[in-house]
């Protein structure tokens, strides 16, 4: 049952501790675990989804073209770089002390009075430098990474490999319904008044209120976004950039999260 | 950051070198009329020439591409070749007109003013 992926994101590890706590209750009021670990609520029922195996941070750079060299076709290709200081394993959480596996990745060095002391204190306990950004990659098993050890994107992924990339999107700012939810938009002409109108939103009396979820204009972008199974093209190890196939979210700049694609029934168990 | 975006630029005149180090590659401008050797990978990878007349050029370092003009059995054809593609096995320029606008989209309409 603690098995259950509910896709509260991986990266949100302290989250995930409080949360999922809260959830167990509403969501599976019938199972009896669940009651149980309401009433002992000191065994945390950590709902969240795995990653099928620890990634890296980038930093988008670009796109440009690549010529494929077997038929010669030109590939759009986002490039990826590192910025300095890399990727360093900043802490190793267990079930025993944390109650769940995962490796924590710092990722962007900057200098000493960037970070706050406490934060200065986490990383120097594990020996890494000081780094801009922590996320969290949970795992099933969290054997063979150490404190302090640097992840180098060539070791862990090659080419051809599929990964699956998130960061945050470009914000659209408030936007429409059909910019929004691709809604169909009116007509212009011909004597119509609803141009980009919504249309309805909903019955009269009964049920006499809006649906909760009801797609609406609002604001657009601006949050974290998956994309799932891109293709690694190329690996350049001289000026440490990597080239994927397709596009990345946000702007050159913006920081993403590189993780092994999660494919159910391969690296990923089928319940 | 702005190391970071300096490596596309890097990236993009490393590839075009690579390219030059392997064929000639000529100015490709507007109004040029060019023969060139094509691979087809589609077709057995046979190769192809065309002969036409340059009429647009866009610039986007190894993506940069040209639109090239031509006659195939009386009807005009228009195809976008990336001029940086390992599939453009040779491109002769055979001759340049001379042309007062960067864009020949004009030539659409009459062909026959810069005989191909």
């Amino acid at each position: 049952m603690a098995m259950a992926a509910v896709g509260i994101g991986g990266g949100g590890g302290a989250l995930g501790l409080l949360a999922p706590r809260r959830r167990a209750a509403s969501w599976s009021g019938a199972g009896g675990a669940a009651a149980a670990a309401r009433r002992r609520p000191l065994v945390a029922v950590v709902r969240a989804s795995y990653e099928a195996g620890v990634g890296v941070m980038a930093t988008k750079v670009g796109m440009m073209t690549y010529f494929d060299p077997a038929t010669g076709k030109p590939v759009p290709v986002t490039v990826v770089g590192f910025r300095d200081g890399g990727n360093v394993v900043t802490q190793v959480k267990t079930a025993a002390t944390d109650g769940y596996d995962a490796v924590q990745v710092g990722y962007h060095g900057v200098r000493e009075e960037k970070l706050t002391r406490p934060e200065l204190g986490h990383l120097g306990k594990a020996g890494a430098p000081p780094l801009r950004h922590l996320q969290e990659f949970r795992l099933q098993s969290v054997d063979g990474y150490d404190p302090g050890q640097p992840l180098d994107f060539a070791d862990m992924f090659k080419e051809g490999d599929l990964v699956d990339i998130s960061g945050k999107s470009i914000g659209k700012g408030f936007q429409g319904g059909i910019k929004r939810h691709n809604f169909k938009r009116g007509l212009m002409t011909h004597g119509s008044k609803s141009h980009r109108a919504l249309g309805s939103i909903g019955a009269g009396t009964t049920p006499g209120r809006v649906y909760k979820g009801k797609k609406m204009p609002g604001r657009m972008g601006g949050t974290k976004t998956k994309i799932r199974k891109l293709k690694i093209v190329k690996i350049d190890n001289d000026l440490k950039v990597v080239m994927i196939k397709g596009a990345v979210p946000g702007k050159p700049g913006n920081l993403l999260r590189i993780a092994p694609a999660k494919i159910v029934g391969k690296n990923i168990p089928k319940n | 950051m702005k190391i970071l975006s300096l490596f596309h630029n890097i990236l993009n005149k490393e590839a075009a070198d690579k390219v030059l180090g392997e064929r000639e590659i000529p100015d490709v401008q507007p109004g040029c009329i060019l023969q060139m050797r094509l691979q087809v990978p589609e077709n057995k990878r046979r190769e192809s020439t065309l002969k036409g007349i340059v009429i647009a050029r866009r610039n986007a370092g190894i993506n940069t591409t040209f639109r090239l003009r031509r006659l195939v059995a009386g009807v005009g054809v228009e195809s976008v070749f990336p001029l940086y593609s390992p599939n453009i096995k040779e491109i002769k320029v055979l001759d340049r007109k001379k042309v007062r606008r960067a864009k020949l989209y004009y030539l659409r309409d009459r062909m026959n003013a810069l005989k191909k």
